[in-house]
């Protein structure tokens, strides 16, 4: 399933929403500062989907680290990293895609994790079983959960 | 009075915006009106990014704080009492309790603070539980306990319990060293698939919310600490293994060699602190 994955990336590259193909974790490319231009599945993010990752523990868990004005009628938002209100208004869709997918591309060091990725860990666990990872360890969100978190944070300006 | 402004905080949208520790941050800590424990401290040489350390305990809420405050509300000493019995009790093939070598409790004082420390004759760093095992098999003839058995975890309690307000004392020049730097390895490697360090939470972010926990400088001062999620009280091994399945990692086991060198390493950290174990924590 890698292999074709990888391949449609392949061709799905500058082709644009025609090919609704995923681009596999390890094909994405960044830019210079980290972002990342193309849409990981070529299918337009959904915003409510987005949120409610957001806010699933077992998912995104975003606000386990960040306060999000708009998401107040959730509990317990972290001050771990900064507050999202405006994202959109700081930075292009790219600029989120590319933090969201691996973080550490964007911000070198950031405590925050890279969504997008499923090797190169140390000791990695199969979820919080601390049983080791399986082989085939999935990444955090799937490409389109991606697309959809990305969707979301398009939402949150303050213009 | 404070406490209930903290709660009706929780239950609101302002969380975020409130210093949760104000209060505890003033506060003392006198266990039983007599033993003064020192939480706040000014940090070892050799801690390059903290200037001052702070106990567990002053993360905590009035609430919990003031359950460590009284030996009758603290509810980590009913397994001191526990252990009691046990100490005083002979077992074993050798007919001999740990009274009958250690005398009372209270003459071990001098042991907690120093603890883990390099063994000498083993050649390797030993922990309270390595100690306590080392004297059931060997003197008293017994069998071992497991780690994380109940009553491993009230004899440990025991011994902290004796030394509260004591100056952790521990050694990390000479043969220690090696575990010492393995420890700080440890410390500062991002395990899991969320790729996250001891010093990602504990030293970058202590004092940060992270959801509703209120981060603390992860300290070992207090362990084995009374918590009140488990009702029961941790050991200090398997706090390292639940902070490190919360990066969806792969833990090290209990009482390997990973943990006792984390352990050494976490502990030199608190230097400056005092003992106050069995602490209660949420
Ligand atoms: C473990 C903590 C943590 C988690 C979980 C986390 N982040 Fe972050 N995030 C940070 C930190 C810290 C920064 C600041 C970058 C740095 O390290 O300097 C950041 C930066 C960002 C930024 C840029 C901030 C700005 O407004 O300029 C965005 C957007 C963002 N994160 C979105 C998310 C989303 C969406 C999720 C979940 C899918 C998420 N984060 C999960 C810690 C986290
Ligand atoms: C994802 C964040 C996170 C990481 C990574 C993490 N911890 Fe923790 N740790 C916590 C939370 C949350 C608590 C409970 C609140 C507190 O005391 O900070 C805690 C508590 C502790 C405590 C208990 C402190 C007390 O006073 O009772 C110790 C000791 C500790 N951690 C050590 C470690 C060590 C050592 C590591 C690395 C192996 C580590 N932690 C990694 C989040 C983390």
């Amino acid at each position: 399933m890698k292999r074709t994955v990888a391949i449609a990336a392949g061709l799905a590259i500058g082709a644009g929403a025609a090919f609704a193909e995923e681009v596999a974790p390890g094909d994405v490319v960044f830019g210079e500062y980290g972002s990342v231009e193309q849409s990981l599945t070529g299918v337009p993010g959904d915003p409510v989907a987005g949120e409610a990752l957001m806010v699933n523990r077992g998912k995104g868990n975003c606000i386990s680290c960040h306060e999000v004005t708009a998401l107040m009628e959730h509990p317990f938002h972290g001050e771990v990293g900064p507050i999202l209100d405006g994202a959109a208004d700081r930075w292009t869709e790219a600029d989120l895609r590319g933090m969201i997918v691996n973080a550490k591309m964007t911000f070198p060091g950031t405590i925050m994790p890279a969504f997008y990725k499923v090797d190169g860990f140390i000791r990695p666990g199969d979820a919080f079983t601390s049983r080791p990872a399986p082989a085939d360890l999935p990444p955090l969100l799937t490409a389109q959960e991606i697309e959809d978190v990305v969707a979301y944070l398009m939402t949150l300006s303050d213009g | 009075m404070k406490e209930t402004m903290l709660k009706s905080a929780v239950c609101g949208m302002a969380l975020l915006a409130l210093p949760l520790t104000a209060s505890a941050q003033e506060a003392e800590l006198v266990i039983n009106g007599e033993i003064e424990v020192t939480t706040e401290a000014p940090a070892a040489d050799h801690m390059d990014y903290i200037r001052t350390v702070r106990s567990g305990w002053t993360f905590r809420t009035g609430e919990t704080q003031a359950l460590q405050m009284d030996d009758f509300d603290n509810p980590g000493m009913l397994y001191v009492e526990q252990a009691m019995s046990v100490w005083n009790t002979a077992e074993g093939e050798a007919g001999e309790s740990c009274a009958s070598c250690h005398g009372a409790p209270e003459d071990m004082a001098d042991v907690r603070p120093t603890l883990p420390k390099w063994n000498e004759e083993a050649g390797e760093v030993w922990t309270a539980e390595m100690y306590i095992n080392d004297c059931r098999e060997n003197r008293m003839q017994a069998e071992a306990w497991d780690w994380n058995s109940q009553p491993m975890r009230n004899m440990t309690a025991l011994l902290s319990s004796v030394s509260r307000g004591m100056p952790i004392d521990v050694q990390i020049d000479g043969p220690a060293r090696e575990t010492w730097e393995l420890g700080k390895e440890i410390y500062y490697t991002r395990y899991g698939q969320l790729e996250l360090s001891c010093a990602n939470c504990h030293e970058d972010n202590y004092d940060n919310l992270i959801r509703a926990d209120h981060l603390s400088q992860g300290q070992s001062n207090g362990f084995p600490t009374y918590r009140l999620k488990n009702a029961n009280i941790v050991s200090l091994h398997n706090r390292f293994r639940g902070c490190i399945r919360d990066t969806r990692g792969e833990p090290f086991a209990l009482g390997s060699p990973e943990f006792i060198a984390l352990e050494l390493y976490v502990a030199s950290r608190g230097l400056g602190l005092d003992v106050e174990g069995p602490a209660v924590r949420n």
